[in-house]
């Protein structure tokens, strides 16, 4: 976004996340969770099903209000405390922009017009809270003029410009999911948070997706923050991976620190014997990394798994 | 063997018939018609005299109704069965509706004519301009309330509270301090804008069934405060004598007090009561369209987008960075001004307004009108004002059948046309060419 951008900014972090922690009554969803995620990054959040991954999201996002905990957001100089922020008011402020899991898009509307509701904030300061809009005054019409381009320039880069008047309920769902996120940088964010953008992706549509993300980061300036299941686009593209189980950080690292990682590869394949006895004597040796029949043998499945999908 | 299979395929188009569940069918349907009729039609009170109720059975009534819902059953059924289902008639209406949406501009221009040439037309007459009167109230009203239900999306059921207030401001400000209607209307919308407020910030957090059923409540909390403060209001009695609207100043009277010219003398033409009844028909007529440019202005503003938004995914707004308390409360506001301007127009049509005019079945009937218009549609409301407002007109002639025909109609464009009479939606922008040309 900004345009000269020296190594020491770089090292700034863009949001700083210390001891989150979210609680729902008993349950703790997020225990003490500590990570930072840098401009021109990717930061891939992982974990099996459950582990806290969306809540996370939904705190920096405001839709949560953390039980404790800090989130600091770096923009233009000033620390944002995104914790103190009322909800809504996140996106514009602080500059996050998110997807969902669930495709949210305003389903009965065209595409065009879910990439110009993203920039409603600037649309409405340009049409004086709608009176000059009402007017028709010229301001309005080029501040329009401008988002409509804006909007051109995400449906070029997503490949739906010839698409751009159909409802977005009957695009196909590759398709949403890019025009979802095309939406969130509508609103000019300073970090993208994508909610398993890839899922129910096939293969090309996947690595479509890679190379969509990879000329966001190269290009627009700004953090990525992904949660993501599909390995072949977490290890493919984060410069940075998070592993979250229970709730917990239990690594953070390069894709290929974390992927040897032995607690990674006992969170996601699990720790019981494989051939089924699951004595408690033996579940306690398993524990011991000296246990190398069993190590090995999982870390080759989940390394292979990786490799598979690492092209 | 192409000869044997071509026979085949002649033999299949005409289906066997089965009998046996067409029957069982028609026996069950003959049966539930028999069971309604025997308490409706087969039992009739009648006076033995000295007060007391005989009751006179008629079962030749019932085995009619029984016979007929029998044999049409099982007619209706037959047909289905020898011509399987083809959906033509319903794809000529789906295909009408279609060229309607793509003439828009069109058919609106040819409705607009049609309004203002409908008083001097040779075959219209007082009554014809009254029901036109009462006509585009309600597509007034309809389109007020298609800002806060079809494009917000916000399920209204006290939308009359709205008129009511306006209506009632008014008469409060004519008898109070003697404000004329032009004057009193902008006061009119803006309190009627402030109700919706009111309204919109305890419902913030409501959506579906519960916002409809806090909306319903705040219908009858404004009709029962009507009704029981009468210091202010006049409660069951109303207020009369409101101020009649006049042309720029000119009353339309017959004759007009000390130093004030009156309508006909001041244009020099013979006296006419129709003259007033004609004008009250363009006033409406020009708040109607007013109200139509705005919301279709609107629409492609901004705020617009954000209430369809709204609509479509509130959760979604919210991580745009829409706020959507003012995204509500202006839709609330904006729906309730129309509906205090319509209000205040409502009063000074007809001199006199009580809450009995603002009950729950105004507010039903105004969102009949929306829904059966199709959500957000602007030229659905008109047409689904005409159809709402003047069938149990025209059915008078039917007298007490007047409310059955209605709900029938109502059924069959449920049936028909499940998302409203013009379901299509305008984009409102595009990339591309607009196809409508």
């Amino acid at each position: 976004m900004n345009s000269a951008t020296t190594a020491a900014e770089t090292a700034v972090p863009l949001l700083a996340v210390e001891h989150l922690t979210m609680r729902f009554g008993g349950l703790i969803a997020v225990d003490d969770v500590s990570f930072t995620a840098y401009r021109d990054e990717i930061t891939a959040i992982i974990g099996p099903n459950g582990a806290g991954k969306t809540t996370v999201f939904n705190c920096l996002t405001g839709f949560y209000r953390p039980s404790t905990g800090r989130l600091a957001m770096h923009k233009n100089g000033e620390i944002l405390r995104l914790e103190r922020i009322e909800g809504f008011r996140i996106a514009r402020r602080a500059g996050i922009a998110r997807t969902f899991q669930n495709i949210r898009l305003f389903a009965g509307m065209t595409g065009l017009e879910n990439l110009i509701v993203a920039q409603h904030n600037p649309l409405m300061k340009a049409s004086g809270f709608s009176l000059a809009g009402l007017l028709g005054l010229p301001r309005y019409r080029s501040a329009e003029q401008a988002a409509v381009e804006r909007a051109r320039h995400w449906l070029d880069r997503i490949g739906l410009t010839d698409r751009a008047d159909w409802l977005a309920a009957s695009l196909p769902y590759g398709a949403q999911r890019r025009l979802e996120i095309a939406r969130a940088l509508c609103t000019g964010p300073a970090l993208l948070c994508l909610d398993e953008p890839a899922a129910g992706l096939n293969p090309r549509e996947s690595a479509e997706l890679n190379e969509l993300l990879l000329s966001i980061r190269a290009e627009e300036r700004i953090g990525i923050l992904l949660i993501e299941h599909d390995m072949s686009v977490v290890m493919g593209i984060s410069d940075h991976v998070i592993v979250l189980d229970y709730g917990r950080k239990i690594a953070d690292g390069t894709p290929a620190e974390v992927r040897a990682d032995p607690e990674v590869i006992r969170a996601y394949l699990g720790e019981d014997d494989v051939d089924g006895s699951a004595a408690p004597a033996k579940a306690v040796a398993q524990q011991q990394p000296q246990e190398p029949a069993a190590v090995s043998s999982q870390g080759q499945a989940l390394g292979s798994r990786f490799r598979e999908n690492d092209g | 063997m192409t000869a044997a299979s071509g026979l085949a395929v002649s033999q299949a188009v005409k289906p066997p018939v089965f009998w046996a569940p067409l029957l069982k069918d028609a026996i069950v349907a003959g049966f539930v018609a028999v069971l309604l009729a025997l308490p409706l039609v087969g039992l009739q009170t009648y006076d033995v005299g000295g007060g007391a109720l005989g009751i006179r059975t008629h079962f030749d009534w019932v085995a009619i109704a029984g016979a007929g819902v029998f044999c049409g059953r099982l007619g209706l059924r037959l047909l289905h069965q020898l011509y399987p289902r083809r959906t033509s008639r319903n794809a000529a209406l789906t295909s009408l509706a279609a060229w309607g949406s793509r003439q828009v501009v069109p058919i609106t221009i040819a409705g607009i004519a049609f309004a203002a040439a409908l008083p001097f037309l040779p075959s219209s007459s007082r009554y014809l301009i009254d029901l036109g009167t009462t006509v585009l109230i309600y597509v007034m009203l309809g389109w007020g309330l298609n800002v806060v239900v079809g494009l917000a999306g916000l399920l209204d059921l006290g939308y009359v509270a709205f008129y009511a207030v306006g209506a009632y401001t008014f008469a409060l400000l004519a008898r109070d301090l003697g404000f004329s209607f032009w004057e009193a209307l902008p006061f009119s919308g803006l309190v009627a804008a402030s109700f919706g407020i009111i309204l919109g910030f305890p419902v913030l957090r409501l959506r579906g069934d519960y916002l409809a059923i806090v909306t319903l409540g705040f219908g009858e909390i404004i009709r029962i405060v009507l009704l029981n403060w009468a210091s202010a209001t006049g409660g069951p009695n109303g207020i009369s004598d409101i101020p009649r609207p006049t042309f720029f100043g000119l009353p339309f009277a017959r004759s007009a007090p000390e130093g004030v010219t009156t309508f006909h003398q001041f244009f020099g033409l013979e006296f006419s009561p129709e003259h007033r009844v004609i004008f009250i028909y363009f006033v409406i007529l020009a708040m109607a369209l007013l109200t139509n440019a705005f919301t279709l202005r609107i629409r492609k503003l901004p705020i617009g987008r954000a209430w369809e938004a709204l609509r479509e995914d509130e959760v979604a707004c919210r991580a745009l960075g829409i706020n959507p308390t003012t995204v509500k409360l202006s839709a609330f506001a904006i729906g309730a001004m129309f509906g205090g301007f319509a209000g205040s127009f409502f009063a000074t049509r007809q001199g006199f307004i009580s809450p009995e005019s603002f009950t729950f079945i105004e507010s039903a009937t105004i969102l009949a009108i929306v829904v059966l218009g199709g959500m957000g549609s602007q030229l659905g409301v008109v047409l689904a004002a005409i159809l709402l407002v003047s069938l149990p007109e025209f059915g008078r002639a039917f007298a007490e059948f007047r409310m059955l025909i209605f709900g029938a109609a109502m059924v069959g464009v449920m049936v028909w046309r499940p998302r409203g009479l013009i379901s299509h939606r305008a984009p409102t922008l595009r990339l591309g060419a607009d196809p409508a040309g």
